[in-house]
């Protein structure tokens, strides 16, 4: 079972249906205590960081979201819940995300029209098993102001480019971040759902050995 | 880079399709969802549904279509028409769309845009503007489905959504809409320049080679259709391979 993070931040019911449409059952959770039921974990987002942060906080989320990345079990941000991953957001003041991964959350820079947001292509930088089966090129959608900037260039899976090249997907053992949408990115956002699904799976078959 | 989109556009009263039955693949072509879903498969970069049911009663119908093609549909949409508080909009989005579209309100309570793009991000709140010439360079706002003029200038109207908290223009001409004869180039050029949202242009398009003018010398980020997808005179394959042909980036869907 894939548990999506419910914190009053995001389109959760399109992420849902995105995963029973490719074979997957998802549950909307509204209470960390749901997670020890949960095989796979995937925090959406919409919205600012610092208030998705302090929603977060006062929900109880923080620290079993935490202990859930070191459980092992896959863990997937999608876009500002990509973003929350990380150690610390500029957005409207520095707040400290997740900092299940090393790297701050900066504005794009002048220049360009923000919102980035429409359909961008992938650039492959390093395999990874969420990208399985995904051509280089491939196009998303994303709608994002802000874009994660990680320390360590090892944890950027895919690149896009928006003026800047900007990491597009991160990761990290087993933690994911994609900064656009799989569920409204049709048909290789889904294509990513599934291998995340796979993933889900393959970890509980591994656990259950 | 960013792709230029193609956005179809259903016209949707009382929660059926009125425009483009001439899918004859369609087990029921006037049922927004089947439509949606075929679009999607096509290679629609996003879509919007305006929702011209006149009654306010009939709104849960508009409701259950968005929800229902939640469940189908994996690309943006967008759903405008009669949307007038943030409840309206909190519902459309708890629904399962990714955008609504604020016309006639935003104009009458432009603390709509704001409180709408405080609730829920920018990002979803598209400001439509229906716009009339008045003089050469000169548009007029109008309102209620463009049987209202408002007095308004249309540059200084997108530059106020903008500041607002807007986050995407939906500019039609109502000079051009139903004419088959192009996009209003200047219109959609003046726009575009006048605020540093993304700008879809709309009304007015017949043949392939408009949705490339609206999207070069209008400047446009995104092109809006009906008629020419609805009644299947071109496909958004074959739309796109013509862009892709002329040398603007698509989201290449073959």
């Amino acid at each position: 079972m894939i548990g999506i993070v419910d914190y009053g931040r995001g389109n959760l019911r399109s992420v849902e249906k995105a995963l029973e449409k490719v074979g997957y059952q998802a549950k909307i959770m509204n209470e960390p205590q749901e997670l020890s039921e949960i095989d796979g974990l995937i925090l959406p987002g919409v919205g600012a960081f610092a208030d998705a942060m302090g929603a977060l906080k006062i929900m109880g989320w923080i620290e079993p979201l935490t202990q859930f990345a070191h459980s092992g079990r896959p863990f997937l941000g999608i876009c500002l819940g990509m973003q929350l991953l990380f150690e610390i957001g500029e957005e409207h003041g520095e707040h400290a995300g997740l900092g299940l991964l090393a790297g701050r959350v900066i504005k794009f820079p002048p220049g360009g029209k923000v919102p980035h947001m429409g359909w961008n292509s992938l650039n492959l930088v390093q395999s990874s098993r969420l990208l399985e089966g995904i051509p280089n090129q491939s196009d998303f959608y994303f709608v994002h102001s802000y874009y994660a900037d990680p320390s360590e260039s090892r944890d950027i899976i895919a690149t896009s480019d928006y003026g800047i090249v900007f990491p597009a997907v991160v990761g990290r053992e087993n933690v994911w971040g994609a900064q656009f949408h799989p569920e409204k990115s049709s048909p290789w956002g889904l294509k990513l759902l599934t291998n995340f699904g796979k993933l889900v799976n393959d970890n509980v078959a591994l656990s259950s050995n | 880079m960013l792709s230029k989109r193609i956005i179809p556009c259903l016209d949707v009263h009382d929660g059926r399709v009125v425009k483009g039955t001439n899918f004859v693949q369609l087990r029921d072509a006037g049922d927004p969802v089947e439509l949606a879903a075929l679009y999607d498969k096509e290679g629609a970069d996003e879509l919007i549904f305006l929702d011209i049911t006149a009654s306010s009663d009939k709104r849960e119908t508009m409701v259950d279509v968005v929800r229902r093609t939640a469940e189908q549909v994996f690309i943006p949409f967008t759903i405008g028409g009669g949307l007038r508080t943030i409840e309206d909009i909190r519902r459309m989005l708890r629904a399962g769309a990714d955008k609504i579209a604020l016309n006639t309100s935003a104009v009458q309570m432009p603390r709509l845009i704001q409180e709408g793009a405080h609730a829920f991000g920018s990002q979803c709140i598209v400001v439509a503007i229906d716009a009339r010439s008045t003089a050469p360079g000169k548009w007029e706002v109008y309102i209620h489905g463009g049987r209202t003029a408002t007095g308004r200038d249309v540059l200084e109207w997108a530059a106020e959504a903008e500041a607002l908290g807007a986050g995407e223009i939906l500019l039609t001409s109502m000079d051009r809409d139903g004419t088959k004869i192009g996009y209003e180039l200047e219109l959609t050029k003046a726009v575009s320049r006048a605020v540093s949202l993304p700008v879809i242009a709309s009304g007015g398009v017949g043949t392939l080679e408009h949705l490339v003018e609206g999207l070069t010398l209008g400047e446009a980020d995104a092109v809006l259709a009906a008629s020419i997808f609805h009644y299947k005179e071109y496909s958004i394959e074959e739309a796109k391979r013509y862009l892709a042909e002329r040398g603007i980036l698509v989201r290449k869907t073959w």
